[in-house]
């Protein structure tokens, strides 16, 4: 018999032994929650910056000069993007840009100053940004080994709480969710930012 | 009439002795005598437990609809221990169909030998590691290094209890019984090429340990990982961390093998709502932590493009077939219930001898690894705990830890029948029940005080009384009994001086 059929069967005799009682699943808890968008951006800013994330509020004709003044004020030379991105958010920038694709190396990608994507859907009440692998997000490679993170967040796409924030996605694409910049708290539980993930997060939320 | 007999039901095996890390070498009482004498650890742990401890109540605080949301993770967990088969055939045929290869492991042993296996075929012998409990608790690192696989641990509290040569202390601050100069004395000693002016800032600690990881993660082409949840609509995978060394070692190498118990399961993708809200809270404190990854199968050109999935018994249905004790099952390994812990604050980690420590690791473990006579440290376990209740208040899935410790004490003072507790409980109720007798009794009790000695404590008494002192210290009796003091001179004199007082 195999290990499968072995450990299927222990449980089913594990469920005679001791039969389970039926259970109802209770839902009271809250979900579908919709706040004014002054509200919302100002509590998605406020959770980021209590996770050591900087925010970058801007109207969407300024999404250019933003992204290209948080970029020359990181002092990126050189900064990836993914395929899918739209040019024009990155038209200002007078720096290199390297467009991602799956034969860019580990190294390359650790050459690479900083980068820039967009997001699926952020969550603000727990200031999280959920990535997908978009085209506009590329692999997760990209937004993982470059040392600084530039994370354009339209508010259209800010949900409340988790629930709201959950529908949003699509379960079987590879899925990152970002709350700051990478954090440890192990020694001496002193928190300390960035360990191995992108030690600097930047958020450009777009009105 | 001819009579068919159906099989009956085979009570499930335990976690095979002698595999894995699920039994300490030392009773539980014996563990923290040493533990108790280490001041450092008891104030490291005070310190880390209180700073957790109120974070926690903050943020859970912070959301009106807390106890909806833990009667909601509580029902969802029950329900899937009720229908755990189809639960996991589902979640089987989930991650098959995109593209990952789920293997079976009834213990620890046949769970690192399928690791170690899958890691030979790639022809590696390094693999980058993700903390988790499932492999910890299969003993996997040493497995593989008996194969001449060397394990990296890729978390920074997991890397520096590696290069320590030490265990884990706490699920989720496994080096919270070091300090920050304890961690630099370890890093000089086991890190090749770290600065050797290297000082003992905690940024600077953690910028040593991103150095020597970084080219691992960038060069190691097999990386090994627990899980947090496995759901089974989706075959979605799902790793919560802070660092972003679960995001390396899920991304970068080609080959991914994740260990996950079969327990972890949760039916669907919306389900996450729940437990997105009640894991970072009550873990760490946060509202979110700063990561968490999710994938399922293989996706063409982004991350691993080889996932193996391990599903590991080692004693999970043992635990389901007791329906009181199945509630443990439901734990989401969040550590709520260390942090509260009057006695885990005290002794630390390391007493309970298995790698699940705390309120939770004294339930789960006895019931995974059994308790095997009163000579067995797993046996001492139930009754590592005052029964205050913090626990219970504090677990965001509503495990009734207290009533489970008493099932356990209850189950143990069962099994050990003949020779130990309960011949102790015997002989007091036979000593008890007659007042003759009970005065002979007392009499010898006065003999414990030779036992006791120095120590002021008995804490081994011959069987059949050992089977009560395994697991517990009994006060020195006093030099006399009530009777013997009521009888003799002096006590006669006290109470007619008090009787003068009252009268006074
Ligand atoms: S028993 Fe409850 S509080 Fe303890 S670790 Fe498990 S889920 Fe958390």
């Amino acid at each position: 018999m195999s290990s499968r059929d072995v450990i299927l069967g222990r449980i089913r005799d594990a469920l005679a032994l001791a039969p389970p009682v039926q259970q109802e699943i209770p839902r009271e808890y809250r979900t579908g929650r919709a706040m004014p968008k002054g509200e919302l951006e100002e509590l998605l800013t406020d959770r980021l910056v209590d996770y050591k994330a900087t925010v970058h509020p801007c109207e969407a004709a300024e999404l250019p000069a933003t992204v290209a003044r948080v970029l020359r004020e990181a002092g990126c030379k050189r900064v990836g993007v993914p395929a899918g991105l739209d040019d024009g958010w990155i038209a200002d920038f007078d720096g290199e840009v390297v467009v991602d694709s799956p034969c860019v190396s580990a190294p390359q990608l650790d050459s690479l100053d900083g980068v820039v994507t967009g997001s699926r859907v952020a969550c603000a009440e727990t200031g999280t940004i959920f990535l997908d692998g978009s085209p506009d997000q590329g692999r997760r490679a990209l937004t993982l080994v470059p040392d600084l993170h530039v994370c354009v967040v339209d508010l259209s796409a800010v949900e409340v709480n988790v629930p709201e924030a959950l529908t949003r996605l699509v379960p079987e694409r590879p899925t990152t969710m970002i709350s700051g910049p990478s954090a440890t708290s192990d020694i001496e539980l002193q928190r300390v930012e960035g360990v191995h993930g992108p030690r600097n997060l930047h958020v450009v939320i777009v009105r | 009439m001819t009579r068919v007999a159906l099989p009956s039901p085979a009570f499930p095996p335990r976690a095979p002795e002698g595999a894995g890390n699920l039994r300490g070498s030392e009773s539980f009482p014996d563990a923290a005598h040493h533990e108790l004498a280490n001041s450092q650890l008891r104030r490291n742990i005070s310190n880390a437990t209180h700073t957790i401890r109120e974070k926690r109540l903050q943020v859970t605080g912070e959301l009106p609809d807390w106890e909806q949301l833990r009667d909601s993770g509580s029902a969802i967990k029950t329900d899937v221990m009720n229908r755990l088969p189809e639960l996991l055939e589902q979640f089987e045929a989930a991650v098959t169909a995109r593209g990952g290869v789920v293997h079976w492991a009834q213990d620890a042993v046949e769970a690192n030998e399928i690791v170690a296996g899958l890691v030979r075929e790639t022809g590696s012998e390094e693999v980058i590691k993700v903390k988790s409990m499932a492999t910890q608790e299969i003993g996997l690192n040493e497995h593989l290094e008996s194969e001449g696989i060397r394990a990296y641990e890729t978390d920074l509290a997991e890397l520096i209890v590696q290069l320590g040569h030490d265990t884990p202390s706490h699920i989720l601050v496994p080096a919270i019984h070091r300090n920050r100069s304890e961690i630099r004395e370890i890093f000089l000693n086991e890190m090749a090429d770290v600065d050797p002016h290297l000082d003992d800032d905690p940024a600077s600690l953690a910028a040593a340990a991103r150095r020597f990881l970084r080219h691992k993660f960038m060069t190691t082409p097999v990386a090994i990982s627990g899980t947090n949840f496995g759901i089974a609509e989706t075959g979605t995978l799902g790793v919560v961390e802070s660092e972003g060394n679960g995001r390396m070692c899920l991304t970068m190498p080609q080959t991914l093998i994740t260990v996950m118990g079969i327990e972890k399961i949760i039916p669907t993708y919306a389900d996450l709502e729940v437990f997105l809200q009640l894991l970072p809270r009550s873990s760490t404190g946060e509202r979110m932590n700063p990561y968490t990854s999710m994938w399922t199968g293989v996706t063409p050109e982004d991350g691993p493009q080889s996932f193996h999935l391990v599903l590991l018994d080692n004693g999970r249905t043992a635990a389901l077939a007791d329906k009181i004790g199945r509630e443990a099952l439901n734990c989401i390994r969040c550590s709520a219930c260390l942090n509260v812990c009057p006695v885990y604050e005290r002794t630390g980690g390391h007493a309970y001898g298995s790698t699940y420590p705390g309120p939770i690791g004294a339930v789960l473990t006895p019931q995974l690894a059994g308790m095997h006579g009163s000579h067995d440290p797993n046996s001492s376990l139930p009754f590592a705990s005052s029964l205050c209740g913090a626990c219970f208040d504090a677990c965001p899935v509503k495990i009734d830890i207290p009533s489970l410790l008493v099932e356990l004490r209850h189950q143990k003072v069962e099994q050990a029948a003949f020779g130990s507790e309960a011949a102790a409980m015997r002989a007091a109720s036979i000593a008890m029940s007659s007042s003759g007798k009970f005065t002979v009794a007392q009499k010898a009790a006065g003999l414990g005080r030779l036992i006791a000695g120095k120590k002021g404590k008995i804490s081994a008494l011959p069987p059949p009384l050992s089977g009560w002192t395994d697991a517990r210290d009994i006060p020195k009796p006093p030099k006399q009994t009530f009777r013997q003091w009521w009888g003799s001179a002096e006590g006669q004199r006290e109470i007619a001086d008090a009787r003068r007082q009252a009268h006074e």
